[in-house]
């Protein structure tokens, strides 16, 4: 609607994947990055393994509507997650996904970007449990969207102390995974 | 220093502290305020204990439980008491008992056990005693739609008890409004002597915002008028000019008799017309008499306003977004939201109705609140008052409303 700084993610999937956590850490940066933040998210049943959804807005002006409605990334960690939202994107927005879980991607986006980070975290990891920070660590370097240092605060102050270690790698391994599309 | 006085000093210190320790996840700027990622929901119970909550009674309900969830990990730090009750109408009863008892007490429902409190509710008002029902609203009739957002509850927030019942109802928008809406409740609670409803949008109340808490020690806290006089003189309904009254807790030497019953200055019931006409007068004045003291309104972009839209909660949110739209367009629009909608800001709204040509009313309901502007105007039939109204457990978006903005231009 104007010039200033206002960036709409929105991460999807399935429940338990972590995504609400995703939003939060995303919106946790944001607020030490001094925007303003609003996080929203899907309640109910569908958070309990069905789809999932998780909606963090940052910007420099004033956050009205809470939910994302012109949507600038979007992360789709499932097939059904991927269609039903890529048509609420911006045309020029960033769709990153999965592309063990989501085959077909329906429309052209600006920019897309696919990885198989689910099958890379265990692999590198031992465990698929983070995945969801690798994903958003990786669109974190790719956007810019928050510093690195912000990112790792929030990340920090989100998650328990005995899983500190493993997301921080998590983290480390989203950041490396990007390194080649800069 | 007396053993009492020597607790008292220890739990003030603890309360203190607790407050201190809960701004684990601040970002400190450059004039010393906080900054903090707060859910609606939180955000009401740190504002209640910043208010100098004590206690707490509750049956779970989404989408409000959260502050159920938080008071009881806060409250026993701070030395207060959280209680899980059996139901709703446990809850209110139990929330009326501790606060005739001297403390300040809330409880937090959504609508099915908004109506199970209805009668104790009644009750807190016919007798005078402070006390604060948050009702976190969600969509649809009985059970409903527990994770979905409404404002279905508006008129019940006024109606819903029997009788001519006086009504303090606030309406944040924002989670720093939840915050200070929750201080306010306590504080116009205490000071009214009546209960005061919250009412919450359930989006509000999930969502997570950047908050810039106020200082804590700039918190105005407001606490019940204590007696003065010696316990044989003491009247538990003696009115001031303002219609507000000391009170005496129990257990402190002070004899008063509490029923739901029309009762007399000492509490005692009583169905002489006269002393009955004093209790109605001093529940209807403690409102109309202080008026100014409860309305607060925001009033947004309406100074060269000739369309208005009138909305509360995340409805004016919504409103916002698309006035901000309509702008860009050369479209002079403006919101004006009441903070408290109970009373109704009647003042306000009259001048709204001669200042603009369009009103639009956007609420998730079947048209509670446009029924207000209604009944302060003539002339409804017009189409001068555009409603927007949705039940479905969806929002209104600024799309839609801007779409209705750009119809009526």
């Amino acid at each position: 609607m104007s010039d200033v700084f206002r960036k709409e993610v929105r991460f999807s999937g399935s429940g338990g994947q972590g995504l609400i956590l995703d939003g939060i850490v995303l919106a946790r940066a944001g607020v030490l990055d001094k925007f303003k933040v609003t996080q929203t998210q899907s309640y109910g049943p569908e958070s309990r393994g069905g789809s999932s959804r998780a909606d963090t807005i940052i910007s420099e002006g004033d956050i009205f509507y809470p939910e994302a409605q012109n949507i600038d990334i979007l992360i789709a960690l499932t097939q059904t997650a991927c269609d039903k939202f890529i048509y609420e994107m911006k045309e020029d927005g960033v769709l990153i996904v999965d592309n063990n879980l989501v085959k077909n991607i329906s429309v052209s986006i600006g920019k897309i970007y696919e990885e198989p980070f689910t099958e890379i975290t265990l692999e590198k990891l031992g465990t698929e449990l983070p995945t969801n920070i690798v994903v958003l660590s990786f669109m974190v370097k790719i956007t810019k969207l928050v510093t690195e240092k912000s990112l790792e605060q929030a990340i920090c102050d989100s998650v328990k102390p005995m899983h500190k270690e493993l997301n921080i790698k998590a983290m480390n391994l989203g950041f490396e995974i990007a390194k080649k599309y800069l | 220093m007396t053993k009492e006085k020597k607790e008292q000093v220890v739990k003030k210190e603890k309360k203190e502290q607790a407050v201190e320790n809960l701004q684990e996840e601040e970002v400190i700027l450059e004039d010393n305020r906080k900054v903090v990622l707060m859910q609606g929901n939180e955000a009401v119970a740190r504002g209640a204990l910043a208010a100098g909550l004590d206690f707490y009674a509750g049956y779970p309900i989404t989408p409000s439980t959260e502050i159920a969830e938080i008071l009881s990990e806060e409250l026993p730090k701070i030395g207060g008491k959280f209680i899980q009750m059996e139901d709703e109408i446990a809850s209110i009863c139990a929330i009326i008992g501790a606060s005739l008892a001297g403390a300040k007490a809330m409880t937090a429902t959504s609508g099915p056990g908004f109506s199970l409190m209805q009668e104790g509710i009644g009750f807190a008002k016919a007798t005078e005693t402070p006390c604060v029902v948050v009702d976190v609203q969600r969509g649809g009739v009985s059970t409903g739609l527990p994770t979905k957002p409404s404002q279905g509850d508006i008129m019940q927030s006024k109606w819903g008890s029997h009788g001519d019942n006086p009504a303090i109802v606030l309406y944040p928008h924002t989670v720093k409004e939840c915050y200070e809406l929750a201080i306010r409740a306590i504080n116009l609670s205490e000071k009214y002597r009546t209960c005061v409803t919250l009412l919450l949008d359930e989006v509000l109340g999930h969502m997570r915002e950047a908050v810039r808490l106020p200082d804590i020690s700039n918190v105005r806290i407001i606490n019940r008028l204590r007696p003065t006089v010696p316990p044989e003189w003491y009247k538990h309904y003696d009115e001031n000019q303002k219609y507000l009254s000391p009170v005496a807790s129990y257990g402190e030497g002070y004899r008063f008799h509490v029923t739901g019953l029309a009762h007399d200055s000492q509490g005692f019931p009583t169905n002489k017309a006269n002393e009955v006409a004093a209790q109605m007068k001093r529940l209807k004045r403690k409102i109309t008499h202080n008026i100014r003291d409860l309305v607060q309104i925001e009033s947004y972009m309406m100074e060269d306003a000739n369309i208005a839209i009138f909305a509360v909660g995340i409805c004016a949110r919504s409103a916002k977004a698309a006035i901000k739209a309509a702008r860009e367009d050369g479209i002079q629009v403006g919101l004006l939201r009441p903070i408290t909608i109970w009373p109704f800001p009647d003042d306000a709204v009259r001048k709204m109705l001669r200042d603009v040509d369009i009103i639009i009313v956007p609420e998730l309901n079947e048209g509670q609140l446009i029924t207000e502007l209604h009944r302060l105007t003539k002339d409804k039939a017009d189409g001068k008052i555009i409603p927007i109204q949705r039940s479905d457990g969806e929002m209104i978006t600024p799309t839609h409303i801007l779409r209705v903005i750009k119809e009526a231009h």
